[in-house]
């Protein structure tokens, strides 16, 4: 269903000054803040429970419920925002830090706020440099106005907002992989438990970590209320959200939709989201939410775009990244695609991740070129499940985080669908091998 | 050459004090040194480290972990082309062919004349905009092979000024002013904070 719910965080992306402070301010900017400062910490934080604003960053945990997990009477905490986007077919949070740093900042002091932090920390992903300079620009300006910083619009609360980024590694998005890169260290992630970062995290102290979509969507509902924004949407994934559509789609784009009630079919056909697929071909498969989620396919186009239900049907909604696929895509070469990246971006820390995927871009490579066995699906799938048992879903793991497990999503999707094709590559392969005759010559001294 | 300039020097004791802790800065402080020299030299390695208090090691142990971080020497202008699922389905790939061809090197490779080099890279968050690349880590969004051979030629006679050299992040950078700063909090600041204090017992 397409409905005509309000933009809530990109509100302000048609307009050329969004990302200064004062297009922001022309446009309600900083005034949640103010409201939030006459409320207290816990009447915003109660908002935001209200409003049951899921994590858009992959997981889809509350927000309201995250804060909660900090032990009571521990000080200091920590705020860390996740701007490190990096999952294939994801793209919001770049353009949410590029076109309206503002409502991000105003974002993260709410938060900050909330949950008494005096200290936050904005970790944007390294090859972003756009964004780094519009958050630079847009926290100078802040400071300046006294919007962040020491006694913030004259009241009790101070907070100093760092901005800090990374230097390429897909695993910093995983949150205790981004502590430690915030402390200096390799991008590895830590060991959950103990270190869940709500009760050890940045330096060992209670720290939440929330990803920019998430923190973006506050100033809105300290501005509406919790009661408003939990209108929007449907039971289990209420307001709204943004989805990257791409791939083999007419108009590909980022769209702001009604969580919950829009459906994969209206996002990847409607005119004024996808319009369709490229030459009206017919649909192959669509990831539904980046490249660590399972495809989906034909009979999955009418499910809307809920947290609950696409968990339901065996994969997720992810970070918003829809990517189409149409009948002439190739399964066998999209499939080694996606775990080329899972396979080069394994920290190396744990062992099924780093071998598994490695061996799994391996067999897939020689299938795509020519030189598979008829072994080899037993073994991919073989190895899929050292990786993750079972190869089930949602995924068991044998690694500290979920990098090595996501490698077996496009493995177990493309073979339940097009085993077919697989079987035809290597067929061709064992045929080519037949055919050709063979000379065995013996290594000369010559040459 | 090479360890931080006097000017970079300041730059980077500003950055350190943003931080509760030194080795917080690490990245940070690699960028800027990479951006003084177009990668990282051991010099630079070294002076950061004394700065952080960590080992030459340690700070070595960190930068060859991050993918955008290059020990040697690359040239002007890193060409990075994304391959990942979203591009290739538009045509990525055959980009990434053009690009050898037109430069006359292979992912990873630099050009001879120390203008290029190209790498084959994982997605870039710019998915809709496929295929895409970018030029020291600013966008170009669904580049033809056409606009790719621009691109290279602009680049090569110097009209792309809005390109800095490799290095090169943000050109703005954050700067706190001392009467507006709230303080680093580092863990030992074990006090309920003031404001959440002053809203009463009731708080956790």
């Amino acid at each position: 269903m397409i409905t005509d719910a309000p933009r809530i965080i990109t509100s302000r992306f048609d307009k050329a000054d969004s990302h200064t402070l004062a297009g922001y301010e022309a446009t309600g900017g900083y005034q949640a803040l103010r409201k939030a400062l006459s409320m207290g910490p816990a009447a915003v934080a109660d908002e935001v429970k209200t409003a049951t604003l899921l994590g858009r960053g992959g997981a889809g945990f509350p927000a309201g419920v995250k804060w909660g997990l900090a032990p009571e009477n521990v000080w200091p905490r920590y705020l860390v925002v996740n701007g490190d986007e990096s999952e294939p077919g994801t793209y919001k949070d770049r353009l949410l830090m590029e076109r309206d740093p503002h409502q991000l900042i105003e974002g993260v002091l709410l938060a900050s706020y909330a949950i008494g932090c005096g200290q936050a920390f904005l970790y944007v992903r390294g090859e972003m440099a756009l964004a780094q300079e519009r958050i630079a620009t847009a926290l100078n300006d802040a400071y300046a106005a006294g919007y962040v910083g020491k006694n913030i619009l004259g009241s009790d609360f101070s907070v100093d907002v760092v901005l800090t980024w990374g230097a390429g590694a897909y695993i910093v998005g995983e949150e205790t992989a981004l502590i430690e890169s915030l402390e200096g260290n390799r991008g590895m992630p830590r060991l959950k438990p103990p270190f869940f970062p709500a009760a050890k995290g940045l330096y060992m102290q209670p720290t939440i970590v929330n990803n920019v979509e998430t923190l973006a969507n506050l100033p809105w509902i300290v501005t509406n209320g919790g009661e408003a924004f939990a209108a929007l949407g449907a039971e289990t994934s209420r307001g709204t959200r943004m989805f990257a559509v791409s791939g083999h789609v007419k108009n590909p784009g980022v769209f702001e939709v009604e969580y919950g009630v829009t459906t994969f079919r209206d996002l990847i056909y409607a005119p004024q989201y996808a319009g369709g697929i490229l030459g009206d071909r017919a649909l192959k498969a669509f990831i539904p939410g980046g490249a660590s989620a399972p495809w989906f396919f034909d009979e999955h186009l009418d499910l809307p775009l809920e947290k609950v239900t696409v968990d339901r049907a065996g994969s997720m909604l992810g970070s918003g990244a829809v990517v189409v696929m149409d009948e002439t895509t190739d399964a066998v070469k999209a499939c080694l695609r996606v775990v080329r990246f899972f396979a080069r971006e394994s920290c190396g820390k744990c062992t099924p991740c780093r071998e598994g995927t490695t061996w799994l871009q391996n067999i897939l490579q020689r299938i795509q070129d020519g030189y598979g066995r008829p072994t080899d699906l037993d073994l991919l799938m073989d190895v899929s499940d050292n990786i993750s048992p079972g190869i089930t879903w949602p995924p068991k793991q044998t690694t500290i985080c979920p990098l090595g497990p996501s490698a077996v999503s496009p493995i177990a999707s493309a073979m339940q669908r097009f085993r077919p094709e697989f079987e035809a590559r290597i067929a061709q392969a064992e045929e080519a091998r037949h055919s050709v005759p063979v000379t065995i010559t013996k290594a000369s001294s010559h040459g | 050459m090479a360890r931080l300039t006097n000017e970079n020097l300041e730059l980077a004791r500003e950055i350190i004090g943003r931080y509760p802790r030194p080795k917080s800065a690490l990245i940070p402080l690699l960028h800027l040194a990479q951006e003084q020299d177009g990668h990282l030299t051991d010099e630079a390695m070294a002076h950061i480290g004394e700065l952080v208090g960590v080992s030459s090691a340690e700070v070595l142990g960190t930068a060859s972990f991050y993918e955008m971080f290059k020990m040697e020497p690359v040239g002007r202008y890193m060409v990075n082309i994304c391959t990942n699922i979203s591009c290739q389905l538009r045509g990525g790939e055959e980009l990434l062919a053009h690009a050898e061809k037109t430069l006359g090197i292979r992912p990873g490779q630099t050009t001879s004349d120390g203008l290029f080099t190209l790498e084959d890279v994982e997605c870039i968050a710019a998915c809709t905009e496929a295929p895409c690349l970018q030029v020291n880590y600013r966008y170009e969004h669904r580049i033809s092979n056409e606009g790719f051979d621009q691109l290279v030629s602009d680049l090569r006679d110097g009209r792309r000024s809005d390109i800095p050299s490799h290095g090169v992040l943000a050109e703005i950078r954050q700067h706190i002013p001392a009467d507006r700063r709230a303080g680093n909090v580092t863990p030992e600041d074990t006090a309920t904070p003031v404001w959440v204090a002053a809203a009463g017992e009731g708080e956790k």
